[in-house]
């Protein structure tokens, strides 16, 4: 994309050059190529797009390469704090030693540490079952347990565990499972539904503004009132409807969310549509004789298309922010599978004992909002610079 | 003037008709009810409380009953919350709701309104560069980010503000969800004042006041403020409809008695009548604030006539 020439030509589109652009350029430049040369130019929409694209490789490939999965419990680790080194801390080892052998029914005599591994002395007033070693394998804590050595009458026994490392670098959430991997699961889903329901959204908007705006007359009236009625409902109503109507599945919130959204995108479209039918270019072409289907083509979606992709590009982070809307009030993405705004309604909720639930996820939330808005509106400037 | 308000409200009634319409017959279609619970009632008991509130009738009966109800002013009882009608609970919940809401718009207006003038006033600055920062922040940052956010910092942190509850309206119980309403609405209008303000800086009219030797505060505030305030009022119109009808996410984090928070609730029990009260409720609202800002443009600019 970085090379010019290489960007789709479109032909006889109206080529608006900047004044900035003083160079002449030899093969000629598109609309489109235009546009991504002042967008290049734009500091804060450039790297703002890399961000993006960061963000959606690491939400979407970061999961596979966590050593957790989104939605293993460790009883052990329950909100435990964002931190670089692993856990277990040395004083947290003899809690969780102390409630295993506990479980085992068994008292802790004595227990060592010796490197990676744990000896622990239990005795008992009966024979020691072997058995109770699956309990270390069980606990979050340790794992690859073996028993050393057993006295003679089977009442005390040496058992030995291997410490489980663990690294929660943002900590865990409040039934211990890890909040990194639970976040870029999340951010998965929140970017898919942001990108599909804009997409939905977008498609219902051009169809339903580009039909109204090119039949025009009665139709588009009648078109246009129906629009007008839909926008007069209060609009948490119009989309709590659509997820009771549509209940809590997961793929139809796409369209419930994109079919609340797309009443813009009408407008927007019909506006454009309308005015691009009485420009001169259009004009001429219908005099010379280029069929509806040609002038569509050559003329109409090219210039719609600007309008299109900006709309879009605000759509999206709409869209996330419905999402995690609908979400907070536990109406959208449900237990085990989250979004970003399923976890920070978690963080909202324990934000006296692990405010770290709230940090994390609302930072991943509004950077990626932030840095959508910074795209936006550079290919707002770049795509139509009589704006600015 | 007057004739123009009376045009106007009799031009709201067909549209407040048609959501009154489309909310009835939308909330109906949906799946549920508000008597089918999870343990569910025995069918005779079910039969006997929905004879008792009409909705054994076919849904057009319904439907007029409940429109020669509302012109009546009567919006019914609550299905979910027995002993309650809608307007009982409107009672209850709308002073909060409106309180807190106003608080918010004026907050908004007048933080956002200010700083606007100032980045205006020093356009590509330090200063306008910081108010701008400020803006992009506070309308991307969502409520339910920011409200959490208030609750730790000064409710939690430095034990400032109370986390959260009504606390019978005092003060203190207010700061909170008025800051966390007014901030995106505060950003929005600054955004709004800036524009505004930049392009009436530029116009003739304050040429001609500077070139007269007018202080530089009267030609501010006098004669370019006065011309920058179109946008804000038609912005501050929905916006002041928007916050004092209640907003689920404010009124929920911060524990507030408010109709925001009533209405999810009820459209999730199928509690038919209070939605249908929130949906009629918020669509005078609307209109109200509309025509109230319409008024206003003949007082802000002289140039706008009904006559």
């Amino acid at each position: 994309m970085t090379d010019v020439a290489a960007t789709p030509v479109s032909p006889d589109g109206p080529s608006p050059t900047s004044p900035t652009e003083v160079e002449v350029a030899v093969a000629g430049r598109s609309a489109f190529g235009d546009a991504w040369l002042r967008l290049k130019a734009n500091r804060a929409a450039m790297i703002s797009l890399f961000y993006l694209i960061a963000m959606g490789v690491v939400c979407v490939a970061g999961p596979w390469f966590s050593p957790h999965n989104y939605s293993t419990i460790y009883a052990d680790y329950v909100r435990t704090p964002p931190s670089l080194s692993p856990y277990p801390a040395e004083d947290t080892i003899e809690t969780s030693l102390t409630d295993v052998v506990k479980r085992m029914r068994l008292d802790l005599k004595e227990w060592r540490q010796e490197g990676e591994r744990v000896f622990v002395t239990v005795t008992s007033s009966r024979e020691i079952d072997d058995r109770n070693i699956r309990y270390l394998d069980r606990s979050d804590t340790f794992d690859d347990a073996k028993i050393e050595s057993k006295s003679a009458d089977g009442k005390e026994a040496v058992f030995s565990a291997g410490v489980k490392q663990q690294y929660f670098l943002f900590g865990t959430d409040n039934i211990g499972r890890d909040l990194l991997t639970r976040t870029l699961v999340a951010g998965r889903i929140s970017l898919a539904i942001g990108l599909l329901a804009g997409f939905v959204a977008v498609a219902i908007g051009v169809l339903y503004g580009a039909a109204s705006g090119f039949i025009g007359g009665r139709v588009d009236e009648i078109m246009m009132r129906i629009v007008d009625v839909l926008y007069s409902l209060p609009f948490i109503f119009f989309v709590i409807m659509l997820v009771v109507f549509f209940g809590r599945n997961f793929v139809l919130m796409f369209i419930a969310v994109g079919a609340v959204l797309w009443l813009d995108m009408a407008r927007i479209v019909r506006g454009q549509a309308l005015s691009l039918r009485r420009q001169e270019f259009v004009q001429a072409a219908e005099v010379m004789g280029v069929s509806q289907w040609g002038i569509l083509k050559r003329h109409i979606i090219p210039n719609l298309l600007g309008p299109v992709v900006i709309y879009m590009t605000l759509l999206v982070p709409q869209v996330i922010l419905l999402e995690s809307f609908l979400s907070f009030l536990g109406l959208g993405v449900q237990e085990p599978m989250t979004s970003w705004g399923v976890l920070i309604s978690v963080g909202a909720a324990n934000i006296g004992s692990a405010n770290w639930l709230l940090m994390y996820p609302a930072v991943f939330l509004v950077s990626t909002l932030f840095a959508l808005n910074f795209v936006g509106d550079g290919l707002r400037d770049a795509l139509d610079p009589k704006d600015r | 003037m007057i004739l123009y308000v009376i045009r106007r409200l009799l031009t709201a009634i067909p549209t407040l008709f048609v959501i009154v319409t489309l909310a009835f017959f939308l909330i109906r279609v949906a799946p549920g009810g508000p008597f089918n619970q999870e343990r569910g009632l025995h069918p005779e008991i079910k039969a006997n409380i929905e004879r008792q509130f009409g909705l054994d009738q076919p849904l057009v009966s319904q439907y007029l009953s409940y429109l020669k109800n509302v012109l009546h002013g009567d919006f019914g009882p609550s299905y979910v919350l027995p002993n309650f009608t809608v307007a009982e609970r409107f009672a209850a919940g709308l002073p909060v709701s409106i309180q807190l809401g106003f608080s918010a718009l004026v907050f908004a207006l007048l933080v956002g309104g200010t700083l606007g003038v100032i980045a205006a006033l020093n356009q590509n600055k330090a200063g306008d560069y910081a108010v701008i920062a400020t803006a992009t922040a506070g309308s991307t940052i969502p409520t339910f980010v920011i409200a959490p956010l208030i609750q730790l910092l000064f409710g939690l942190t430095w034990k400032l503000l109370p986390v959260g509850g009504w606390g019978d309206g005092a003060l203190i119980n207010k700061i909170g969800p008025v800051l966390t309403l007014a901030l995106p609405q505060m950003a929005i209008v600054a955004r709004l004042m800036r524009g505004s303000m930049i392009e009436s800086l530029r116009s003739h009219h304050i040429r001609t006041a500077r070139a007269m030797g007018l202080s530089d505060w009267s030609v501010v505030v006098k004669h370019a403020l006065r011309g920058a305030m179109l946008p804000i009022v038609s912005y501050a119109g929905p916006a002041a409809a928007a916050l004092m009808t209640g907003s689920v996410i404010v009124e929920t984090i911060f524990a507030i008695p408010g109709v925001g928070r009533e209405f999810v609730q009820a459209a999730l029990n199928r509690d038919y009548t209070v939605v249908m009260g929130t949906v009629v409720l918020i669509a005078v609202f609307t209109i109200l604030f509309n025509l109230i800002v319409d008024i206003l443009y003949a007082f802000v600019d002289p140039r706008v006539r009904y006559d």
